[in-house]
């Protein structure tokens, strides 16, 4: 009797998985589109800060942009080559200093303001990261789109390879994720150097709360 | 041993306590929803546009009675759990408030680039604003029923998925990087994943509402306009194509589900 269940089970679950093969939809393999592009063009207009280049997407934004393709087997190579481009823009520190002022780096954490056509070019941009992530156990008021960064040193070590590691990660995360939703921050220039470090303490000084 | 035990509860209290106080600020916003659900200041906006509605007005001085809304002239009722559809005489798949445009200048003579052209909550724009109020109440209740058989619904609704995974800007956003997945917030506002119907029907549903933190009633053409605003884009031309896409990706996904609008907002 188990045994008929069993098999029954095995059969169902083989026919699942060869619809599975089956149903799968042709990939849009990232084909120009001319009228999708005029759509774009057409439907915008610059404002403030925000130029009409900001529609103008660059190979990792192109790429992402078919999360169908980017995701699939047939996407592999180029998620690689995306990855390695990106990994090549990270730049090591000026000073060789790695670790800033944690509490200056809550600030930067805490505020997502900035960069949109409301606000004026020399207005300070956020890092946003609560918006995303859990980081100080305290704030309660976090969003959940990227993981929890509560106890990130404590858990992990404070390493030089966990130190390089995170540090690349903030300056561009897509350096290891083609297609990861954090923004790249030093490649658009959204924190500067300083910043970044004190992020960095945020999550890897010992006497930040993120690691109490 | 004994601290780790006691640090481990200590941090599984407070998580405990954090998760808790998450909960309660999510439900007070229900409980303020509820509180003031019988009286939603959407209705002064309804009750003007049903005046707006029914006053010959414009160059030709008509009123907007024979306006055509997909239903036939002059339904209001049901119209809007219906859009966007696609419009023979215009050629073209048209939301509420382009259609409302449409009527304005055809029936009544304005002239719809200076509609188009003015700010939300601006001259002439009020008096659509106030007439997509008055619209969207008569659908209230019913369910979400969007057509797309038209080649050019069809259409709008790949460009519309398209446009809604097209990542840009300095942050590398698309809409999915907000709605595109379940059980996702930023900061404590919960995030609807707009791919999915359910999710869908929670957004798309509940758009043009009142919107508490602003005390302004947005329409979906301003809904849509903030949501670029912060993927930090540039600004989406009013009712423009991708505007239409985009509601049309929107609508067709949430079909099934309930007009709840217009609706209650943060």
């Amino acid at each position: 009797m188990k045994m008929t269940h069993l098999k029954q089970l095995l059969a169902i679950s083989g026919f699942i998985f060869a619809a599975g093969l089956v149903q799968t939809p042709a990939l849009a393999q990232q084909k120009n589109d001319p009228k999708f592009n005029k759509m774009m063009q057409d439907s915008f207009r610059a404002q403030g800060i925000a130029g009409l280049d900001r529609i103008d997407q660059d190979a990792t934004q192109k790429f992402c942009s078919d999360p169908q393709f980017a995701n699939s087997k047939q996407g592999e190579a180029m998620r690689e080559k995306i990855q390695k481009m990106n990994m090549d823009t990270i730049q090591q520190p000026s000073d060789g200093k790695y670790i800033g002022d944690w509490k200056n780096g809550e600030k930067i954490a805490q505020s997502g303001r900035g960069a949109t056509w409301s606000d004026k070019a020399d207005t300070v941009i956020g890092g946003g990261c609560y918006n995303c992530h859990q980081i100080d156990p305290k704030e309660i008021s976090y969003g959940t789109i990227g993981p929890s960064l509560s106890g990130y040193g404590k858990m992990r070590g404070y390493s030089p390879e966990v130190i390089t590691y995170t540090w690349n990660r903030i300056n561009n995360a897509k350096a290891y994720n083609a297609c990861s939703n954090m923004p790249r921050i030093a490649h658009f220039k959204l924190l500067n150097e300083k910043q970044i470090q004190d992020v960095m303490a945020l999550l890897l000084d010992p006497e930040s709360p993120v690691n109490k | 041993m004994k601290k780790l035990i006691k640090s481990t509860l200590l941090v599984s209290l407070s998580m405990a306590a954090g998760f808790a106080f998450a909960q309660s600020a999510t439900d007070d916003i229900a409980k303020y929803r509820e509180m003031i659900a019988d009286g939603n200041p959407s209705e002064l906006y309804e009750a003007a546009g049903e005046d707006i509605w029914a006053k010959p007005m414009g160059p030709k001085n008509v009123s907007l009675q024979k306006c055509d809304l997909g239903k036939g002239p002059g339904v209001v009722k049901g119209a809007s759990a219906e859009l966007p559809r696609y419009f023979k005489d215009t050629n073209k798949v048209q939301d509420l408030e382009s259609r409302i445009i449409t009527c304005m200048e055809k029936l009544q003579g304005y002239d719809a680039k200076e509609i188009i052209s003015a700010g939300f909550e601006k001259g002439k724009r009020k008096d659509v604003e106030a007439v997509v109020a008055y619209v969207v109440t008569h659908s209230k209740g019913m369910k979400i029923k969007v057509p797309n058989k038209h080649p050019k619904e069809k259409e709008m609704y790949a460009m519309g998925e398209k446009a809604f995974f097209f990542q840009g800007g300095p942050m590398d956003f698309s809409c999915a990087s907000c709605h595109g997945e379940e059980g996702k917030r930023i900061r404590l506002q919960d995030l609807p994943n707009i791919t999915d119907q359910k999710g869908a029907a929670l957004g798309w549903g509940y758009w043009p509402a009142y919107r508490v933190s602003s005390g302004q009633f947005w329409t979906m053409q301003q809904r849509l306009n903030d949501c670029y605003r912060q993927q930090r884009f540039p600004f989406p031309i009013y009712g423009s194509d991708v505007t239409m896409a985009l509601s049309m990706y929107m609508a067709k996904n949430a079909n099934g589900g309930t007009v709840e609008t217009p609706g209650l907002k943060r």
